[in-house]
């Protein structure tokens, strides 16, 4: 047996299982999504491509195009994952900024503190600000006192004082930030770690302004590391729907997510669901790729 | 942060500022959502007194509520039936993938990192439809939640075991056909060794997914025997639950956090190049 085959053979039986529980499973999407359903709207896939009905996937496009329900839960995923991506980079950028300048000698207990949120279980981070912004919880206690409240009902973002999960735009989007803005911090540190300080030195030396080496190099060097970190970020929000049920369980609040949780896992219009799912994923497939290639990249300059 | 951008060499107090409140928000609500595990009375908002009652009291608590006690015995069981699977095929999937160069490499390659990157809820939905439409026969549940947690953790285990390997390099495996042995000794008494260290940290990693794991197993899911911990917090989190919610939570992080440190300690004890390369490995991904 020469060792060419040893090798290709030991990676068979991992290639066998993602083709048959991945890229199979993925057909199946394809082909509940373009086939028929039955008098009490069970899917019925139809596997031959050449049978495929387009009718559900063209009902989808028309509801979207005549400015639909569909239309309306996509702009406002869009919106909310838009605002707390703002908010998470804002966040995030200054605290990987210090974790990878100047924490020092407390630097590992920083990093500890920085990657502790990602083995927490989400769920129970969310349960933690139930607890604490239901009506008497501590949280919503502490934000009264210091007037927060108020400013939000000033703002408009919340509509009684000691209602913050009863469906508010604003605590959703707190909360999705909560949830993924760990996930953001880990790629900026470690492409802010990666900067060589005799760069910005020389930047220094050559008379720029502190102010201008940190716009002129240090910012331009960490954007690989900022959209890496959005990417990786922005794909899990896209497709949440246990943050809006969990936070807010309003429909004011419904994201794709929940479009689709509700069509395909609790209700019994899995082909719509189907259809959702595919333009979803075709929508978040150039973030997909360029997240792989971003890595790849990196992963072949470490080999280099 | 004025003052920082005009001296970034000098003490950044806002930085260090903004560092310190965003850690005290990120895990000071969990910390209190803790300490409620522990509340001697049934509220989450009003703290009664300290007592262990929400974890081995005669009623309602995890180790004699039957839901609880149910849903905690199956997280695990799942986790235990992922690494099994997960980590052996992960193992040779690396190993293939590392030193197989050529046709059909590169699209293997890829297939095998776009779990990584496909949004929970698009795999949820291809797994369950496949599931439902495919294979009836294996149907919703214990066996198809556990083949779920397989597909998205194999990856880590790939990404972790390749990193190593990389490390690695080819000289021992090199040295060894020198001498004379065949390839599956190349594998088995030459890479494996040096594997161990990133098999074990990868094991790891799977088994905290697993117990993690929140979309992938409540689509696959079947009746109430097959909820899990996380499912469980996320059907009765904003019902009228009592802290025993709070005390399952708790334990299910004590064991994702034990393994984790476990893994750990074994990385840095054997595979050399200090705590930098195990944090690496274990947060590659």
């Amino acid at each position: 047996m020469s060792s060419r085959w040893t090798w290709r053979l030991l990676a068979l039986p991992g290639v066998v299982w993602l083709s048959v529980f991945f890229l199979a499973a993925f057909y199946a999407v394809l082909a509940v999504a373009f086939g028929n359903q039955d008098s009490f709207s069970a899917p019925v896939p139809f596997w031959n491509p050449l049978d495929w009905n387009v009718g559900y996937a063209l009902a989808v496009l028309r509801d979207i195009w005549s400015g639909g329900q569909y239309l309306t839960v996509f702009i406002r995923t869009f919106v909310f994952v838009a605002i707390a991506m703002v908010i998470s980079l804002a966040i995030g950028y200054p605290v990987a900024y210090f974790a990878a300048r100047h924490a020092g000698k407390r630097r590992g207990l920083v990093l500890l503190a920085l990657i502790l949120p990602f083995w927490i279980n989400y769920l129970m981070r969310m349960l933690a600000w139930i607890n604490l912004l239901s009506p008497d919880g501590w949280g919503t206690r502490v934000l009264h006192t210091v007037g927060i409240d108020r400013v939000f009902i000033w703002l408009g973002l919340l509509t009684s004082e000691g209602g913050w999960l009863d469906g508010q735009p604003s605590t959703v989007i707190i909360a999705l930030v909560y949830g993924y803005v760990p996930f953001l911090i880990l790629p900026l540190y470690a492409s802010l770690d990666r900067i060589d300080q005799r760069q910005i030195e020389a930047a220094r030396d050559l008379g720029a302004s502190p102010r201008g080496a940190f716009f002129r190099v240090t910012l331009p060097l960490s954007v690989p590391g900022i959209l890496a970190g959005s990417v990786l970020v922005a794909l899990p929000m896209f497709g949440d729907y246990y943050t809006p049920d969990l936070v807010s369980a309003s429909p004011k609040t419904n994201l794709i997510g929940n479009q689709i949780d509700q069509l395909t896992r609790q209700g019994s219009e899995k082909v719509t669901g189907a259809v959702l799912t595919i333009i979803l994923a075709l929508a978040l497939l150039v973030l997909m790729v360029y997240y792989l290639r971003s890595t790849r990249s990196a992963d072949d300059l470490a080999e280099a | 942060m004025i003052a920082w951008l005009r001296n970034p060499w000098g003490r950044p107090r806002a930085l260090a500022f903004v560092t310190g409140a965003y850690i005290i928000w990120s895990i000071v609500p969990v910390g209190i959502a803790i300490l409620f595990a522990f509340n001697a009375g049934r509220s989450r908002t009003t703290w009664q007194g300290f007592s262990f009652r929400w974890f081995t009291g005669s009623t309602g608590s995890v180790f004699h509520d039957p839901a609880l006690q149910s849903a905690l015995k199956h997280t695990l069981l799942l986790a235990a039936i992922t690494v099994v699977i997960a980590v052996p095929l992960g193992v040779t999937l690396a190993l293939g993938l590392q030193r197989w160069r050529g046709r059909g490499s590169g699209s293997v390659n890829t297939m095998m990192l776009l779990p990584l990157v496909t949004p929970e809820i698009v795999m949820g939905v291809a797994l369950l439809l496949l599931f439902l439409k495919v294979f009836p026969s294996i149907g919703l549940g214990t066996k198809a939640q556990a083949i779920g947690q397989v597909t998205f953790t194999l990856s880590y285990v790939v990404v972790i075991v390749r990193g190593r390997l990389v490390s690695i390099g080819r000289e021992y495996e090199e040295a060894a056909a020198d001498l004379g042995a065949p390839p599956h000794d190349q594998i088995l008494r030459v890479l494996l060794p040096l594997l161990a260290p990133a098999i074990v940290a990868s094991a790891a990693v799977v088994f905290a997914l697993s117990i993690d794991d929140f979309v992938v197993t409540q689509y696959l899911s079947g009746d109430a025997s097959t909820t899990t911990v996380p499912m469980l917090l996320y059907a009765t989190a904003r019902g009228a639950p009592s802290p025993a919610l709070n005390a399952i939570a708790t334990i299910a992080l004590l064991i994702t956090l034990a393994t984790l440190a476990l893994a750990f300690f074994v990385y840095k004890r054997f595979a050399g190049g200090g705590g930098d390369a195990a944090v690496a490995a274990i947060m590659e991904v």
